[in-house]
């Protein structure tokens, strides 16, 4: 094994509250760029998303993010969509992203190319977003491709997936949890937290279901910069539902202020969270606004984040 | 490439297309799990996803990438709520679609176990089970 195994499967396994953000999306080729990027976030984030062509938008590809972003000692955590890749391209990557030292992998289907800045182009939807949590989950398990061939040796990853507790239909998401979890998805990250009476509702569930001893579920949270940028989010990303409470808060407030309303509000959403039964983190994440993230983390008492070598020190107690 | 069609598979592909693409506005895939989608075709998905609805689905129950038609999966799960038998088939997990039987009867694929045949790294339920 080229490095060490993911230190945030360890940090879940010790019963920390788990803090992650995101890198936003790069369009340079300039390594220094990504490298900044992902040292502002280090000490503050356990671990980094690294976004896979986000909205449909063509970036720097994950696979060079993550391998930067740890690069930058900042742990990453690779995005992977079923939209851009088919079966063999995906199975690649997971490989590549390995046998560069990344440990964390997050598998979605991915939105739509109609969304993006190349609607006309063709996507791959060879295999979907469960089918290839199964199939990371047996290359590390049994160290054989899709095809059965066997790898020289078994990758070692930390297998994420995402849900949204906001789609319709309500009643499938803790039954499609449940299958996620059976497919193989150790963690999991959440759309977007506006509501976070339906996500209490979606993690009683996913408890009646047996699932949070069995799966980390670590819901995210957005940092609202402004009315107007939260009235887009909620019209424009898919899958994304914003309450007209939160709209109606921030347009109450004049422009200038906006963005210390939004982190009032994210604040009180991450301490609304953690007094959920299975909330094992919170995703912090803004769009192209790394120092609101980082403040929203200071304010609600996130740090200090666990030190480098805990997770070693811990696992040898007994 | 599609595997070549009989002139067998031929004969019942004349029936079963129109039929089931009037009934279920079906996209011949050749294997078939109208059973566990509350008989709603999950090829009708643009993201061809065989296995639940992804997270773009509008709050009116919308497709994300044509908001004027239901989501397929919407209509699957309230669809298997409603069915007497396989209700449970839902929570089962689908294998990745065999591109190669696009367009071939999944009548004839069902009755000589075709439609059945996984690529070997596969790892279903069955064999997890026995694992565990």
């Amino acid at each position: 094994m080229r490095s060490a195994p993911s230190r945030l499967a360890a940090l879940l396994r010790q019963g920390h509250f788990v803090v992650t953000a995101e890198l936003s999306a790069i369009d340079s080729p300039d390594p220094a760029v990504t490298l900044n990027r992902a040292a502002a976030l280090r000490g503050h984030a356990d671990a980094v998303n690294c976004t896979d062509n986000t909205g449909a938008h063509v970036h720097l590809s994950p696979l060079a993010a993550a391998h930067l972003v740890s690069e930058a000692g900042v742990e990453p955590i690779m995005q992977l969509t079923t939209r851009d890749r088919n079966r063999l391209g995906l199975q690649a990557d997971l490989l590549g992203a390995a046998a560069l030292g990344v440990r964390n992998v997050l598998i979605m289907s991915g939105d739509d190319v109609s969304a993006g800045d190349h609607p006309e182009a063709r996507s791959s939807y060879d295999i979907d977003s469960m089918q290839l949590v199964r199939i990371a989950r047996t290359m590390r398990d049994q160290g054989t491709y899709l095809s059965g061939r066997r790898m020289e040796s078994a990758p070692s990853f930390f297998i994420g997936a995402v849900e949204n507790p906001f789609a319709p239909p309500y009643d499938f998401r803790p039954a499609r949890l449940a299958k996620k979890v059976e497919a193989g998805a150790e963690f999991i990250q959440t759309q977007l937290v506006f509501d976070v009476p339906r996500l209490d509702a979606f993690m009683r569930r996913a408890g009646d279901l047996g699932l949070l001893e069995r799966v980390a579920i670590i819901p995210s949270v957005a940092v609202p910069r402004s009315a107007r940028g939260a009235r887009f989010m909620k019209e424009k990303v898919p899958g994304v539902q914003i309450p007209d409470a939160v709209l109606r808060r921030l347009e109450a407030v004049p422009v200038a202020r906006q963005a210390a309303e939004g982190i009032r509000i994210a604040v009180e959403i991450v301490n609304q969270l953690r007094d959920i039964a299975g909330v094992r983190g919170v995703h912090v994440i803004a769009i192209r606004w790394d120092e609101g993230v980082l403040t929203v983390i200071e304010e609600a008492g996130l740090l200090p984040r666990p030190l480098a070598g805990a997770g070693a020190a811990v696992a040898a107690l007994p | 490439m599609n595997e070549p069609v009989s002139l067998l598979g031929r004969a019942v592909i004349a029936i079963e297309r129109p039929l089931k693409e009037a009934v279920w506005d079906c996209r011949m895939c050749g294997q078939c799990i109208l059973h566990s989608t509350g008989l709603s075709c999950p090829m009708r998905c643009p993201k061809n996803l065989r296995n639940g609805p992804c997270g773009g689905v509008r709050a009116d129950g919308a497709c994300e990438v044509f908001p004027d038609r239901p989501c397929v999966w919407v209509e699957a799960w309230e669809g298997s709520r409603r069915l007497p038998l396989w209700r449970d088939h839902a929570d089962h997990l689908n294998p990745p679609v065999d591109w190669r039987l696009q367009g071939s009867s999944s009548w004839i694929n069902l009755a000589t176990g075709r439609d059945r045949r996984r690529p070997r790294g596969w790892v279903s339920e069955a064999a997890d089970a026995q694992r565990a």
